[in-house]
């Protein structure tokens, strides 16, 4: 006699287990079918190109009522199944009911909705089955703003699939980059750039506060205040199992409805399987071992030995253009080591994650046709040393050429300035090699680029080589750490030709070697960008040595120094009143007068710092930067207001310029000096910059130092005019911060650049030199505030302190 | 098996940063990287002990930020030419906070 089989759900994993028993056992079991959407299975991995129009619901039907009635299965449609009676055998629908001697729960997951205000507004969809793809469909989405929260798989292709149907989409994520599940940074770095780049805009690290709006859903508003209008939005945050009917009737449920490695729960009579089961902790969302488990399933009731054990899946995006491939574990850690290949100029990024000689991890973007080549090497846990070389290549791939260094140069515009002295573009450089420049200097003679200062000298002959091939052979630049084997100047170049803002991007696109960078890159590039795009970068503090991120000066115990700014050198009692308090309230065991005319608190414990800071800004103070790339000191002397010698305001003009110039950012620190006659007791020629002021009014000096190295300043320009010396100094400054490698000092820079180009480009060109002026403004208008302010705060404080004191628990 | 004691949010520490947890055995530099993972090691550099918090995280190792010795977070030892070891110390994440070895809160190791 047949036995009863009675499957709640009608999704792709019962589906698939009903196949498998049926061909096995045709007629060993009589199997209703209880399903809560009115209609059978289809593959729900379809339903983003249902969004997006490429397919229709027919095309996408694995199992209608045909299929079933064929295999005898009494189908019970639309009729959600309501009550599970377990002592009697039999479950309950609303419209009546079966019994069985098996039972499947196979009810899925319902689609996880954030608990904000507004949530449950018309207009607010989920995005899970065929109901929501119609809702969103109807909706008409067509030249409205959609938001999507959530930037996973789901979020994604609904997102996706909304954009290409017309609507105005962004797409808002909590993490720092999106799919972090599947991918790593780099990956979702150029994700978001394909994603952007078909319009679909991207707010990473947002969290969504609130859906406004009165009738129904107008705008989304975040954390941080960043509101976007909203006529549709749609949550793809997750997936909770369905496990009501489970918890009902007290079967084991934690997050899933538990089952054993059979797929039996709790009740032997009973067995589940899909998206609402939890198997030895772990849920499941990805197809691949939903169907492992229907093959596991329908063993077990043909009363055949199977066991259930979940395998490493890969994930594959289904958004049209995008093409990224993730499988397998791919965080950093013990023993493991990355097989890192980058070609910037086609976007295309590759990782594999090797341990003991084995893949265990791979994420791809962009060319993912090896995928599946990677996924079986690490399923089958094949040994790869042999191929170590070249594997990143591909199975096609054994034996050939290395990544190209070039890719970068290759991938830029004609028209993408690589000369900025001379204002020469790729073009041109093509055009003068292709003319018959085949050296270094004949380019030079005939475009003038790299004539100049030389620093892009390397890209000119990456231009070079690009153009005549193997026949070029140029002296290699240095790298600019073990990272790269771009020179600093190149990095400096391509950030602003490739218009690269940020330091994922950098590192994607001009192909680091390494995953994160290294201590001796990541302060450079912050700094490039920093200087390039003041407006639009964000300083990264995490890329900052430890001064610069603290805003204090490390000491050999780990203890700080705190150095207020005396502007010019010039204080008061009130402030040499509120130092000294400072001194005794925080136990300063040294204060000390440094050699550019500030006060030292040296000792200070970091947690401290926020509570001194916050007592002397108080008192008027604000930092002095000592611990700075940027400007330091203004060193002056009294100058013609006491000195009987004086002939100009050397104090006053010092005081002018450290407001001017304080908060600035340089390659590295800069340090002036006004003296208000030859006299020179602000020892002016020795600093950055120097000002020794005479009767007929100011001799501006540059690139001095004391320090390793003793050099005298070589004077720049003389002028009778104050305005003009501090135009000419903040030109001088600027033109250092936009061209100077990081951490040369400005007499390095001027001895590679030359000085006469220096004073062609801030002294003689004077338009030049308002240019400078004013982006050196714009760049103030970011950078020219207290850190000490920004950071003593009550948000603030607290992060100085330790995060748990372990001590306070031992005395308990 | 290890017992863990909570010490706080996951998002208390900056990605590619650390916070030090005070205990009776020294203090602990608690990382997380850029990925969200984290790692708790004795905040002191075998060198001549500077406060491995404070330096730059890239990856899964930290520069020591007063001479630029490199160490795996992993394991503790430092990479490239320098030699050295800093303790280690078993950490996890769950629901947003991060848990640290319990052992950490006697007053010695060997306790």
């Amino acid at each position: 006699m047949k036995r009863k089989l009675v499957v709640i759900g009608a999704g792709m994993a019962s589906g698939r287990m009903l196949e498998h028993l049926l061909d096995a056992n045709p007629d060993a079991w009589d199997v209703t079918l209880f399903n809560g959407e009115p209609r059978g299975n289809y593959n729900r991995l379809m339903l983003s190109p249902v969004l997006s129009g490429e397919k229709t619901y027919e095309e996408i039907v694995t199992h209608d009522a045909d299929w079933y009635r064929a295999r005898g299965i009494d189908c019970r449609f639309g009729e959600p199944v309501v009550k599970i009676d377990r002592k009697n055998r039999t479950v309950s629908s609303n419209l009546g009911g079966a019994p069985y001697d098996a039972l499947v729960i196979a009810t899925g997951s319902a689609p996880f909705i954030i608990p904000v205000p507004g949530k449950e507004l018309p207009g607010v969809v989920t995005y899970r089955d065929l109901e929501d793809t119609h809702a969103m469909i109807e909706a008409g989405v067509a030249g409205k703003d959609a938001v999507v929260i959530g930037g996973g798989l789901l979020g994604l292709e609904a997102a996706a699939g909304m954009a290409a149907r017309g609507a105005r989409v962004t797409v808002i994520h909590l993490n720092g980059h999106l799919m972090e599940r599947q991918l790593d940074p780099a990956a979702g770095y150029l994700l978001q750039k394909d994603l952007e780049a078909r319009g679909i805009r991207v707010h990473c690290n947002g969290a969504t506060k609130a859906i406004l709006g009165h009738d129904r859903a107008e705008a989304v508003l975040l954390e941080d205040g960043t509101v976007y209008p909203a006529d549709l939005v749609c949550m793809a945050v997750g997936i909770r199992p369905e496990t009501r009917l489970a918890n009902d009737t007290h079967l084991e449920v934690e997050r899933g409805i538990v089952v054993d490695d059979a797929m039996r729960t709790s009740d032997p009579h009973i067995f589940a399987l899909g998206e609402c089961v939890e198997h030895r902790k772990q849920l499941f969302g990805l197809v691949a071992p939903l169907y492992d488990q229907a093959k596991v399933l329908a063993k077990t009731l043909a009363e055949e030995e199977a066991e259930f054990r979940p395998v490493q899946t890969a994930t594959k995006l289904k958004v049209t253009g995008c093409d990224l491939f993730s499988a397998g574990d791919f965080a950093e850690g013990e023993g493991r080591e990355d097989i890192v290949f980058r070609d910037p100029g086609r976007g295309i990024y590759k990782r594999l994650v090797l341990q003991d000689n084995r893949i265990i991890g791979v994420v791809m973007y962009g060319e993912t046709g090896d995928g599946n080549w990677f996924y079986g090497l690490m399923k089958d846990g094949t040994d790869i040393e042999e191929m170590r070389e070249t594997l990143i290549f591909g199975p096609a791939f054994q034996g050939g050429s290395k990544l190209d260094p070039m890719a970068a140069v290759a991938a830029l515009p004609p028209e993408a300035e690589i000369c900025g002295c001379n204002g020469v573009c790729k073009g041109t450089i093509v055009k003068a090699v292709q003319g018959g420049a085949t050296t270094l200097d004949a380019v030079r003679a005939c475009t003038k680029a790299s004539g100049s200062c030389g620093t892009c000298t390397g890209l000119v002959e990456q231009v070079m080589k690009f153009t005549l091939g193997d026949s070029f052979t140029a002296a290699a630049p240095a790298g600019m750490c073990k990272c790269t084997d771009h020179s600093h100047e190149d990095v400096r170049r391509l950030i602003k030709s490739m218009g690269l803002k940020s330091i994922p991007a950098v590192m994607q696109e001009l192909g680091w070697k390494t995953v994160g960078g290294c201590h001796s890159c990541r302060p450079a590039l912050n700094f490039y960008l920093l200087a390039e795009w003041p407006l639009d970068y964000r300083d990264d503090r995490q890329s900052r040595f430890v001064n610069e991120r603290n805003h204090a000066n490390i000491q050999k115990d780990g203890t700080y120094s705190v150095v207020p700014r005396m502007w010019g050198g010039v204080t008061t009692p009130a402030e040499l009143r509120a130092i000294a308090d400072a001194a005794d309230k925080y136990n300063v065991p040294m204060v000390k007068v440094t050699g550019g005319q500030r006060i030292d608190l040296l000792g200070v414990r970091k947690e401290d710092l926020p509570h001194m800071w916050a007592d002397l800004n108080a008192a008027g103070l604000v930092s002095g930067h000592a611990y700075s790339k940027g400007l330091r000191t203004v060193k002056t002397c009294v100058g013609s207001e006491f000195c009987r010698f004086g002939t100009q305001d050397s104090t006053g003009l010092g005081i002018r310029l450290e407001k001017l110039l304080w908060g600035s950012w340089t390659p590295h620190k800069v340090k002036l000096g006004v003296s208000g006659c030859p006299r020179n007791c602000a020892e002016a020629t020795c600093k950055d910059v120097g000002v020794v002021c005479v009767d007929s009014g100011y001799n501006i000096s540059v690139a001095g130092a004391a320090g390793m190295e003793l050099k005298e300043t070589e004077h720049l320009a003389s002028t009778p005019d104050e305005d003009e010396a501090v135009e000419i100094i903040t030109a001088f400054v600027q033109l250092y911060r936009e061209q100077a490698k990081y951490l040369d000092r400005p007499y390095k820079w001027v001895a590679k650049v030359g000085l006469d180009w220096v004073k062609a480009q801030v002294v003689e060109d004077i338009d030049n030199r308002r240019a400078l002026v004013a982006r050196f403004d714009l760049s103030q208008s970011v950078y020219r505030r207290d850190p000490w302010a920004d950071l003593s705060t009550p948000t603030e404080t607290p992060k100085w302190g330790p995060l748990a004191d372990l001590t306070l628990e031992a005395a308990e | 098996m290890t017992v863990f004691v909570d010490i706080g949010p996951l998002d208390a520490i900056p990605q590619q940063g650390a916070r030090v947890v005070k205990t009776a055995q020294g203090c602990v530099a608690v990382f997380r990287t850029a990925d969200d993972r984290v790692f708790a090691l004795e905040d002191r550099c075998p060198h001549k002990g500077g406060p491995l918090s404070e330096g730059i995280v890239h990856g899964t190792s930290v520069t020591c930020p007063l001479h630029n010795w490199v160490f795996d977070m992993n394991s503790g030892t430092a990479q490239g030419a320098d030699e050295g070891l800093v303790r280690t110390f078993a950490t996890k994440v769950q629901q947003g906070r991060v848990l640290i070895d319990a052992t950490l809160i006697r007053r010695s190791n060997a306790a």
